[in-house]
């Protein structure tokens, strides 16, 4: 397949690995004390998984999975103010997929849908205009969710139901942005990331420059990367040699889609129709500043916030779910005490079992089981020895 | 003395003229009678169903002759929509439940039809749907001999629903099961996976895409019984419908303790339904099939197996997918087209509704 293949030839991933461990082998790192890389987005998580990419890796890096996964973040309360909206009458609430399953406090979108809520998927938000035109006596609300990737369609949604005159539709927004959350895992004391895969659709959009500040504020190098297997190789590749050669810089390894600059009809249909929060809930992350976004007081018409009253409740992860130092690289999903036991894909707990691309989920799926049981195996083995004492 | 004109009327019996189904064609009365005669008993058409009676009856000497063991199974369709490219509703009830007979290694029989019709239905899809579930009875060398119509109100079921029953007996001497997996077996498929997944999504067209896959919806009795007459010791087999490939090398890993690894390379894909996947995300081990036997041989009976599957119409793309492992056990891994490996686990969730 054209455009595809290319990005997954098993012969150029044997060369890049064989470049990556020649280079980890000049860096003082062992698989005791590894380099810890952490790619931002869940799509990089997922492709890492999908391909077995961190099998081929050398002992000595670790990859951290990041806090990439919108559907994951999600704080428990906001899925509450969702299953709030979809319940009320003359309603048809309008949602990607992958955020049917996730848990809110007293239930999920998929558990209210089959309680007689009127809930459906859809594969773009322009499909909620359609739903809106055939349906004049019902509301439509579409759940707004994502980074800086998916924020341009929604905002374009929203300017076309404009134009279009179209009132029975709103959005309900819960779109996040990359940087902030970026900064916050970087300001936490104990961050052990070494370099960064920055998200590359996010940068389509936004371009590289919004990432300058981890390597002029926080010294530390980064790297545009691309979803495909070989694309996630190379920025690694790319990571160690700048850490080798003692740079810390913003490189851009997606020069094939992301312009440095980002894309500017984007930017400013997003910028016409949102604007920064003070402050977004993250699960698992807590309270970060700047890191969600809402719509401008000009589009109210369109907010689901502003039409309707949403319950707006504060809910508190589970206090087993150890999801924030999983995200910070502080503790691996398997060291986590309820991950596989109560915390797993069918009943997931904590916000990283959520969806494929969360890390907890893609280990639980795709990872090394051997390999797991064996560490669960041995961190028991050690429990026991403590207990015995 | 009667009236010889009323009498005739009387006895013209079996003509459905209604264009579409109201609630009286479920009502037990004289509309449900001809939309009985007229569309199902004249599509399926054979002695034992002609009979009428409220069941089919059978010679148990004529099973008897035929193995040692009664095989019966039964499933329903629900597929949205009714008509996809290569196939409906009626061809699925059929091939499905012949297949569920046919990889426990049995010669499928007999089938029993339920309808439950939703009110407002259209008389001439039914016609339709009846004649290619005759059609592919034929094909597969079974008779439907007995049914059920149901008529609900609308909005109580969705156009159509059909469940089939199935009686089929299994010879003497094969013994497959899903805990019959052994390291060193390895594991068949009669060709592309993932294609009835696909055509659905395609059908529904919700995502505007613009291709040609077809169903792979087809009986499967007829390879089955060459593979068994070139290995009657075939020691798994399974159709791989709902939940794809996967689900079905998880359930041989797990049912036989075994460790199964699958090699991506070998996976006979088409470049359409990998595009389709490419595009909504969805993995092809997962999607459905309706034509699709995996089957774990002894490795020394592979490659005979494996040339009978391909010289067989259902099997021009036969393949050899995976191997048996002992270890890590109840486990399915898949070494990846890119060099690297990852496990392949159950699906949990639905990858997407109403697929058959």
């Amino acid at each position: 397949m054209k455009y595809v293949d290319e990005f997954r030839d098993p012969d150029k991933a044997k060369l890049l690995i064989t470049e990556i461990a020649a280079i980890s082998k000049l860096l003082n790192v062992t698989p005791q004390k590894p380099l810890q890389l952490m790619e931002f987005c869940g799509g990089h998580t997922h492709t890492i998984f999908r391909y077995g990419i961190e099998q081929m890796l050398p002992d000595s890096i670790e990859l951290v999975h990041g806090p990439g996964c919108p559907v994951c973040v999600l704080p428990m309360g906001r899925v509450d103010d969702c299953v709030a909206l979809a319940e009320r009458p003359n309603v048809i609430f309008t949602t990607f997929g992958d955020a049917m399953r996730v848990p809110g406090s007293k239930k999920s979108l998929l558990q209210a849908k089959a309680d007689g809520a009127d809930i459906r998927m859809v594969y773009s938000p322009l499909d909620c205009l359609d739903l809106a035109r055939n349906n004049p006596d019902k509301e439509v609300i579409f759940f707004a969710l994502g980074f800086e990737t998916t924020m341009p369609s929604t905002a374009l949604t929203v300017l076309q139901a404009e134009s279009d005159s179209i009132n029975n539709f709103s959005l309900f927004c819960n779109h996040i942005t990359t940087v902030p959350t970026i900064k916050a895992i970087l300001d936490s004391p104990d961050m052990q990331i070494d370099g960064f895969l920055a998200p590359g659709h996010v940068c389509m959009v936004v371009g590289e420059r919004p990432f300058d500040f981890v390597a002029e504020t926080y010294n530390k190098p980064l790297v545009v990367t691309g979803l495909e297997p070989l694309d996630i190789l190379q920025s690694i590749w790319m990571l160690l040699k700048q850490i080798h050669e003692n740079r810390n810089e913003v490189e851009n390894q997606y020069a094939r889609i992301v312009p440095a600059e980002g894309n500017a009809p984007g930017m400013d249909a997003l910028s016409k129709v949102f604007e920064l929060r003070e402050f977004f809930e993250w699960r698992g992350l807590g309270s970060i500043d700047h890191s969600g976004v809402k719509m401008r007081k000009e589009y109210a018409q369109y907010d689901a916030e502003e039409k309707f009253s949403v319950p707006n409740l504060q809910i508190a992860d589970p206090k087993s779910c150890q999801c924030g130092e999983v995200l910070k690289g502080v503790i691996r999903p398997w060291e986590c005490k309820v991950f596989g036991t109560q915390c797993n894909p069918e009943t997931p707990m904590g916000a990283l079992m959520v969806s494929t691309e969360g890390a907890c989920a893609a280990y639980y799926n795709f990872g090394n089981l051997d390999e797991l049981l064996g560490k669960r195996a041995q961190k028991n083995s050690q429990l026991e020895v403590i207990t015995h004492e | 003395m009667s009236n010889p004109v009323m009498a005739n009327i009387r006895q013209r019996s079996g003509k459905c003229r209604a264009e579409t189904i109201t609630m009286a064609h479920g009502s037990g009365g004289k509309a449900m009678r001809d939309l009985i005669d007229d569309v199902f008993v004249s599509a399926f058409d054979n002695e034992e169903l002609n009979k009428l009676e409220d069941q089919a009856r059978f010679d148990l000497s004529t099973l008897t002759a035929q193995g040692d063991r009664l095989a019966l199974t039964t499933d329903s369709y629900v597929v949205d929509p009714l008509f996809f490219p290569g196939g409906d509703i009626g061809k699925l009830a059929v091939t499905g439940t012949v297949n569920d007979l046919a990889v426990g290694g049995a010669i499928p029989l007999y089938l029993t039809c339920g309808m439950i019709i939703e009110e407002g239905m259209q008389v001439k899809d039914l016609r339709r749907i009846a004649q290619s579930m005759r059609d592919t009875a034929d094909q597969a060398g079974v008779k439907i001999v007995t049914g059920d119509t149901k008529v609900v109100p609308r909005g109580a079921a969705d156009k159509l629903f059909i469940n089939t029953a199935g009686v089929g007996v299994i010879p003497a001497g094969i013994n497959i099961s899903s805990k019959r997996a052994q390291p060193g077996d390895v594991v068949l498929i009669n060709g592309y996976v993932g294609d009835h997944g696909a055509a659905i999504v395609d059908a529904r067209g919700e995502m505007a895409l613009q291709n040609t896959i077809e169903t792979d919806c087809q009986p499967l009795n007829s390879i089955i019984s060459a593979m068994l007459e070139a290995c009657p010791d075939i020691h798994c087999m399974r159709d791989a419908t709902r939940g794809g490939i996967a689900t079905v090398l998880n359930e041989f890993a797990q049912g036989s303790n075994t460790c199964i690894r699958l090699n991506e390379k070998s996976i006979p894909l088409r470049e359409e339904v990998r595009g389709m996947c490419e595009i909504l995300g969805l993995d092809p081990l997962y999607l459905a099939n309706e034509g699709k036997v995996v089957a774990i041989v002894a490795a020394d009976a592979a490659e005979e197996v494996l040339a009978v599957m391909r010289s067989h119409p259902a099997g021009k793309n036969s393949a050899i997918i995976a191997e048996v492992f002992a270890a890590p056990k109840s486990t399915v891994i898949l070494s990846t087209l890119f060099g690297g490996e990852r496990i392949v686990d159950m699906l949990f969730g639905e990858q997407l509704p109403r697929i058959c």
